[in-house]
């Protein structure tokens, strides 16, 4: 597209950011009273849903269950009018199958699983609105979620996902960003030991620029990380007022 | 059919009405508890690299030397001497079993029981050597959060409202018609399924009414709480008793009773 400019001269993105700035988060927790746990968060105008059951017995066949740990069940769904042309199948397909794997991978990794032995864990994502970095409002929802369902866990989980422009890393990228066409990667973190649960790339990128597109995810992250413990904070807060002594 | 429909609107938050301040050492996952060596580690906490952190969200409860993380929410974790209330869903298919228990107990039945050991990956056992447990016959189930049911000496209590109530550990809350004859030896299950008045019913109506609107409230669930909670539910009619204003009404009497009661 011509005069399409990812990052201007004097350093603003499309939307007005800064190369190193998040968009707008907000977030709740207990969103169902139904479920055991879910949260809902906005990454600027992406909307993801998260609901968590469990720890429970193992549904349908009882041979697969671990016998020294819990199994984490995670499925992914967008819904049809998430995206800017109605999607055929909101889950099932391809993308989503991968998603679920990839969340699975992250919150085995967060979740102190060995606490359930031969139970299960079911993480459902539904994300309402799409525009950009959806893999990563999927995995704070769940993160908020899973908290609000009592499960423990090693530490919170905040992901980010992050681009390279003009010699610049940009983080948090929305959807006009990612369509560009430039490399991205989709970082997930666990802050307090900095450790990581999941890094995904699928582009092309010169190794000398990876720490630097690295670094501007890992400084998103933990961003995300100070607001999500905000609210984790304050539902705590609220909820232990009403409890009384 | 009468339809009631409201416009959505903006919650306050339920504790600025309130205006306490919690006092309690609040933690999330990943927090620091302490660096000191000295405390044995409780639920909700972990070792990592000669720290205690925490790994859910909630309160610190802090006993001597054990130190835990009391969560907002969370599974039953069954104890010695709990009291469960639960449904039969499956059973095992031997043949001494065929012979001794199907007479009594079948898939479907909702039973009350003691749990009397726990196996290392959480499992419970449970058994109803008391005349007191048993099969439930006809009442009311309500299922809450465990954190929310109050430990208490006993859990059968016959509230003087008219109803007796089983609190079960679980979250389990069974409301049920109060049995007129309280036979010492007879005992056992005797299946009453004679038509419950509706006196009785309306009763066992507004209590379980008063149950969702504790828990909703997230308030502790006790014999008293419920008992005030049910007087300062009167004036209204049962069906009312959920409807937001009115909810509010009710829960703030029902506090301040608690507060008087307790100073």
């Amino acid at each position: 597209m011509a005069g399409l400019e990812l990052l201007s001269d004097q350093g603003y993105r499309i939307d007005g950011r800064r190369a190193g700035e998040l968009r707008k988060i907000q977030a709740r927790m207990g969103v169902f009273a139904q479920a055991d746990g879910s949260a809902y968060i906005e990454q600027g105008n992406t909307k993801a849903l998260a609901v968590v059951y469990g720890p429970h017995e193992i549904r349908g066949s009882r041979s697969r269950a671990l016998p020294d740990r819990a199994l984490v069940n995670c499925q992914y769904s967008s819904a049809t009018f998430s995206t800017g042309e109605r999607k055929r199948r909101p889950h099932g397909d391809r993308k989503s199958c991968e998603m679920g794997l990839q969340l699975r991978q992250t919150f085995e990794a967060a979740i102190l699983t060995k606490l359930h032995p031969r139970s299960q864990i079911d993480i459902y994502v539904q994300v309402l609105q799409a525009d950009g970095g959806t893999y990563a409002a999927c995995v704070n929802a769940a993160t908020l979620a899973v908290m609000d369902a009592g499960i423990p866990m090693r530490d919170f989980v905040c992901a980010c996902s992050a681009g390279f422009v003009d010699g610049t890393a940009l983080a948090d990228l929305s959807h006009v960003e990612e369509a560009a066409g430039g490399p991205q990667l989709a970082l997930a973190l666990l802050p307090a030991s900095g450790q990581i649960a999941l890094l995904e790339m699928d582009a092309r990128l010169h190794e000398d620029h990876l720490e630097q597109v690295l670094e501007a995810a890992a400084q998103a992250a933990r961003d995300v990380h100070t607001l999500l413990d905000q609210v984790v904070r304050q539902h705590v807060q609220e909820a232990s007022i009403l409890l009384g002594d | 059919m009468a339809m009631e429909m409201r416009l959505p609107k903006v919650r306050k938050p339920l504790s600025e009405t309130l205006g306490r301040d919690s006092k309690k050492h609040l933690v999330v996952p990943g927090d620091t508890i302490t660096t000191d060596t000295g405390f044995m580690r409780g639920h909700g906490t972990y070792m990592g690299e000669e720290k205690l952190i925490a790994s859910v969200a909630g309160s610190v409860e802090r006993v001597n030397k054990l130190i835990c993380v009391k969560a907002l929410k969370t599974r039953y974790n069954g104890e010695v001497g709990d009291i469960v209330v639960g449904r039969i869903t499956e059973r095992r298919r031997s043949a001494e079993d065929e012979l001794a228990m199907r007479g009594f107990l079948q898939e479907g039945d909702l039973i009350s029981a003691e749990v009397q050991a726990v196996f290392s990956d959480g499992a419970v056992s449970l058994h109803t050597r008391s005349l007191k447990y048993g099969k439930l016959g006809q009442g009311v189930l309500v299922q809450v959060s465990p954190s929310l049911v109050k430990r208490q000496k006993t859990h059968f209590h016959d509230l003087p409202c008219g109803a007796s109530v089983i609190l079960g550990n679980n979250g389990f809350i069974w409301i049920y018609p109060t049995p007129e004859h309280k036979d010492e030896d007879g005992g056992g299950f005797v299946a009453n399924l004679e038509p419950v008045s509706l006196g009785d019913r309306e009763v066992i109506s507004r209590l379980r009414n008063c149950v969702v609107l504790l828990v909703t409230q997230r308030m502790m669930l006790y014999d008293t709480s419920i008992l005030y909670c049910y007087e300062a539910s009167l004036p209204h009619q049962i069906k009312d008793i959920l409807k937001p204003e009115i909810m509010e009404e009710i829960v703030l009497e029902t506090r301040q009773r608690l507060l008087e009661q307790e100073g």
